[in-house]
């Protein structure tokens, strides 16, 4: 399959590095502290957050900090076709969980909150490509709105890399493709790398260029989720009536 | 307003005090929050628009009972750290003043058991974050044969009051600091909501509330919802304010959270505030 035309187009009409449409809505459900839900093309996920509160068992607490948790599950209908998967227990299900748990507990200010656990809880509803770094930007908009203080904001974006060219947020059509994919999250302000995840055999300068093409992605991606929540801030401080200078 | 990881500006005055929802960053201060920033003198923080329950001395509180633990019980009040009141800080049956023996200890059950609703204030915070609470006063104690709501904590602002008596509806209302609602009929002789230490046989044998009664305690009810999806600012005055526009326009009870009647209020509202600002 011809993944990038001459002309420089990819399969889905984009140039190599475009991102897909985002789109994303903060503060979707009343009873969870924090939630948010992220598209970005046709990929989408829910994320809820609960807590910071009193950890379920005092064995896992930490006494100087505030520990994360997270639940990661995806919907049987996500994909393109309906598959039953083991559920929880998968291991491809285990490693997501945890790449999303280490990058929040990078980003929240965890030792605010001793002898505490923070719930995550992400639902995929429609995969199609990138999935993992969607995952993070909803976790990030969940985090943000339950008012947990970060570090930073993270985003994170996919690159992969077909026919000698870097592309940029993948789609599942293109992950077919069996190439080299990098995942990058990062602190947009900071300019700090919190992951860095490649599957695939790449040399060196290709990955160089790939990494900088994340870089890119990640913070047009950031731009769009400060946007998005300064939006919702505003909404929500006219209807309160507070005052915004 | 700021976002995560912005910038405040510190440029007009000389030398800051980093606040809340705030960090230091090669000598800038960087936002942690998103919200607003509130400035008091050279204090600069950032307050969040919802946050989860941090407790402050005084603060009226609704909580659920999850455990008999020894000298102690430990309550669910949806705040960030452990909760607990002390066998001492609680009002005995009688209303006897004596030092609490282990037979009291034995007892504790017959006064408080798990899942029982109380209302009470915050004592005092420890140093570990966690939170102690006492009931020793009429007014705090068990609550019985009422509604509870649960709203983002932001939406209720501390006040003068957290009993309130709504006459014109004939409800007490308790305004919980944590973001829990209760709403119940008055009853005639009991100011707060019917207290409870001292005889907690008679709240459960108390009769039903009557059928307008429950309608008031429904409609009240269906108030502050309609306050909090709008997520506007709960107390004893917008809800009032909720009611009257709801008579005027005659809707019922279980019509206030259609689409039509919170069109109807955001209308209101919006006409009260070009009055004001006018």
């Amino acid at each position: 399959m011809e993944f990038v035309t001459p002309e420089g187009l990819r399969r889905d009409g984009r140039r190599p590095k475009e991102l897909r449409q985002l789109k994303c809505e903060v503060g979707v459900f009343p009873h969870a502290d924090g939630s948010a839900t992220f598209n970005i093309g046709n990929t989408q996920v829910i994320a809820t957050v609960f807590g910071p509160r009193v950890a379920d068992s005092r064995g896992e607490s930490s006494t100087d900090r505030a520990i994360v948790k997270c639940a990661y599950s995806e919907s049987h209908f996500a994909a393109g076709s309906r598959r039953q998967r083991k559920g929880r227990g998968d291991r491809r299900t285990a490693e997501l969980a945890s790449t999303v748990r280490k990058a929040l507990e990078e980003t929240i200010l965890v030792e605010l909150f001793p002898k505490a656990q923070i719930d995550l809880g992400i639902q995929v509803l429609q995969a199609d490509g990138s999935v993992l770094a969607a995952c993070i930007n909803a976790a990030m908009l969940a985090v943000a709105d339950a008012g947990i203080p970060m570090r930073d904001m993270i985003a994170a974006t996919t690159v992969g890399y077909l026919e000698s060219t870097p592309l940029l947020d993948i789609n599942h059509t293109e992950r077919t493709g069996n190439g080299p994919e990098l995942l990058l999250a990062l602190h947009v302000n900071q300019d700090k790398a919190i992951i860095i995840t490649e599957e695939g055999a790449v040399n060196p300068e290709t990955l160089e260029g790939m990494a900088e093409l994340a870089e890119q992605g990640c913070k047009a991606v950031g731009k769009f989720l400060r946007q998005s929540l300064l939006e919702h801030i505003q909404r929500h401080a006219t209807v309160r009536g507070l005052t915004v200078k | 307003m700021v976002c995560v990881g912005d910038r405040i500006d510190t440029d007009m005055q000389e030398g800051f005090l980093r606040g809340h929802g705030t960090q230091v960053l090669d000598g800038q201060l960087v936002a942690t929050e998103c919200g607003l920033v509130e400035r008091v003198n050279k204090l600069v923080s950032v307050r969040p628009l919802r946050q989860r329950y941090s407790a402050a001395l005084g603060d009226i509180v609704i909580g659920r009972v999850t455990e008999v633990a020894g000298k102690r019980w430990r309550l669910d009040i949806g705040a960030r750290q452990e909760v607990s009141l002390q066998l001492s800080s609680v009002d005995l049956p009688g209303g006897a003043q004596r030092r609490r023996t282990a037979e009291d200890e034995i007892k504790m059950r017959t006064i408080f058991k798990e899942g029982d609703l109380l209302s009470a204030e915050v004592q005092s915070l420890h140093a570990d974050g966690s939170i102690a609470l006492h009931t020793r006063s009429a007014k705090y104690g068990k609550l019985t044969g009422g509604d509870l709501l649960y709203v983002p904590a932001a939406l209720v602002k501390r006040q003068k009051h957290h009993f309130t008596n709504l006459t014109t509806m004939g409800i007490t209302m308790i305004l919980g600091c944590n973001g829990m609602v209760w709403l119940a009929p008055t009853h005639e002789g009991s100011s707060a909501a019917a207290s409870s230490t001292s005889a907690p046989e008679q709240t459960a044998a108390k009769a039903p509330a009557s059928a307008a009664e429950r309608e008031a305690v429904s409609k009240a009810a269906n108030a502050v919802r309609l306050l909090a999806s709008l997520s506007m600012n709960i107390s004893p005055a917008s809800l009032l304010n909720v009611c009257k526009v709801c008579a005027e326009r005659g809707v019922q009870a279980k019509d206030m959270l259609t689409a039509s009647f919170i069109g109807a209020m955001l209308e209101e509202e919006s006409q009260q505030r070009l009055q004001t600002s006018l």
